[in-house]
């Protein structure tokens, strides 16, 4: 029942724990749930299906095929950020969060270490939804259509910009569970913010519309060419290009994170 | 070694933790005692830095709990049962802990198997009974194998067995020169574990002293506990008064 003297010593290079330390913690945290990894799976497999089924049913060459390939990528939007959210809130439901806390004091790099490890995985998974969806739709194109190729003007951006989106939401939704903390709040704030708020300004203030984030994705990220909307000029809300649209969604995860890690420091745990 | 110091904590209008000092020394187990609601665990997560003090402040080895480099190979803490996620093994809990501060991967083993959880280590820790939780928490606090030591009621919900071991492994602790600090409402579990009591009530100092000094002159500790803290009781049942009227 002792405790050995050699087992004592840990070889650290670091005199202290950095971010390097907290996000190999996050990371086995998040590697050690199964239920993450089936969401993961999920929302890729749903991204690509939706895909397939649009390169099915698409009848008109005219359209942005591209932008049709990642119609699937709004459905998962919401899977990842759930799962950004709940990355956060399911410390405080089970009282991880003050091992975690404990082991790392200093709080805001906590966040810092979960947004860079949950970053990165929700980047590798959406791209590779958006690519194999992009494909899948593809293969699936009938009708005489002609599939869309990576080398025509916008197309390969509009794929890599909507894997982005993946990891911008899924970060959004981190911040906003750090804030928020409780997950049935913060995920109801997540699908308002970013589904309903979002359609019922689509309709009624044209001008604010092109910053909602689901907007931002259907018509600024993922298109090869600015959206029109067929009749009259005026009718159309000026949508934002590609880079500022990303942009934007950056700025919003960056804003969630900001007040979560600073509302992190400053709480009780 | 940690030293309160005039430590306060307000939740609204309540004070929880009411300008508390007091000084848990290395070497002997220092039970923590209180009525429930007096303010135990308030100041076991203002020690931990988890919650901030109001006014007043603690140090642990003579460093406040943020500024430490390696908490974890300083201060191992048991706060509750089940701080845990469910879904995760009790190996990867513990793999993701030692990863934060620098601890080799085989302490995680070693651990388990001081705790005797080693054959349930890869089930989900969610399965777990409460007393295997307990001694997942105690594993926890152990990974780092830290000269200061708290735990917050840590034979809750163990078998006879698991509160004679948790007995045994405190004082040898103890006895290796770290400094124990367990809190408990169970008095006669103190009388056999603790040497030293810090004694508190609506979130103040009572008694800082001895399990020999504080029941001498009282027929028990638990008779002296009572005399001490019979002002202090936030809750109490009304059962003997109407049964006698």
């Amino acid at each position: 029942m002792t405790t050995t003297g050699e087992t004592r010593k840990p070889r650290a290079r670091s005199s202290r724990y950095r971010l390097a330390q907290a996000a190999r913690m996050e990371w086995i945290k998040l590697r050690s749930l199964r239920s993450i990894w089936w969401t993961l799976a999920v929302t890729a497999a749903g991204t690509v299906g939706i895909g397939a089924a649009v390169g099915l049913n698409t009848r008109n060459a005219s359209g942005d095929l591209t932008n049709n390939a990642m119609a699937g990528v709004v459905p998962g939007l919401l899977l990842v950020g759930a799962l950004g959210v709940l990355t956060v809130t399911s410390e405080y439901s089970s009282g991880t969060i003050r091992a975690t806390l404990a082991a790392v004091p200093r709080r805001p790099l906590v966040l810092a270490a979960k947004a860079a490890v949950f970053g990165a995985v929700t980047l590798i998974v959406g791209e590779a939804a958006s690519f194999i969806a992009f494909f899948a739709d593809a293969v699936t194109l009938r009708h005489g259509v002609a599939a869309p190729s990576l080398g025509q003007p916008g197309v390969l951006r509009a794929v890599v910009l909507s894997g982005a989106a993946f990891c911008l939401i899924g970060l959004l939704g981190l911040g906003l569970g750090a804030i928020i903390r409780h997950s049935a709040a913060a995920v109801g704030v997540l699908v308002a913010g970013v589904y309903v708020v979002a359609q019922v300004i689509g309709i009624i203030a044209h001008s604010v519309a092109t910053y909602m984030p689901i907007l931002i994705l259907e018509n600024s990220l993922s298109t090869t060419k600015p959206v029109t909307c067929g009749t009259s000029e005026a009718s159309c809300p000026h949508f934002l290009s590609a880079w500022a649209g990303l942009g934007m969604l950056g700025l919003y995860a960056v804003i969630a994170l900001a007040v979560g890690g600073w509302l992190l420091a400053r709480r009780d745990a | 070694m940690i030293e309160a110091r005039n430590l306060t904590k307000r939740y609204g209008p309540t004070v929880a933790v009411d300008a508390l000092s007091f000084d848990v020394r290395p070497g002997s187990v220092t039970g923590f005692l209180g009525p429930n609601g007096s303010g135990k665990s308030t100041t076991m997560r203002m020690v931990l830095g988890l919650d901030r003090p109001d006014a007043g402040q603690v140090r642990v080895g003579g460093r406040r709990y943020r500024e430490l480099r390696w908490p974890l190979r300083e201060v191992g803490a048991l706060l509750e049962a089940k701080a845990f996620h469910p879904g995760r093994s009790a190996r990867s809990h513990l793999a993701a802990l030692a990863a934060s501060n620098a601890i080799p991967p085989a302490r995680v083993d070693e651990v388990l198997d001081m705790v005797g959880l080693t054959s349930a280590a890869g089930r989900r820790a969610g399965k777990f009974s409460l007393g295997m939780g307990q001694r997942l928490g105690v594993a926890a606090a152990l990974l780092g194998d830290p000269a200061v030591l708290l735990l917050d009621e840590p034979v809750n919900g163990l078998d006879p067995e698991g509160v004679r071991w948790i007995r045994d492994l405190l004082k040898s602790l103890a006895a290796e020169g770290r400094t124990v600090f367990v809190s408990s409402h169970l008095i006669s579990e103190m009388a056999l574990t603790a040497e030293r009591l810090v004694v508190i009530g609506r979130g103040r100092l009572l008694a800082d002293t001895t399990v020999a000094e504080l029941s001498a002159g009282s027929a028990s500790l638990e008779d002296a506990f009572f005399r001490l803290t019979n002002e202090a009781v936030e809750y109490r049942g009304n059962t003997t008064k109407e049964a006698r009227s």
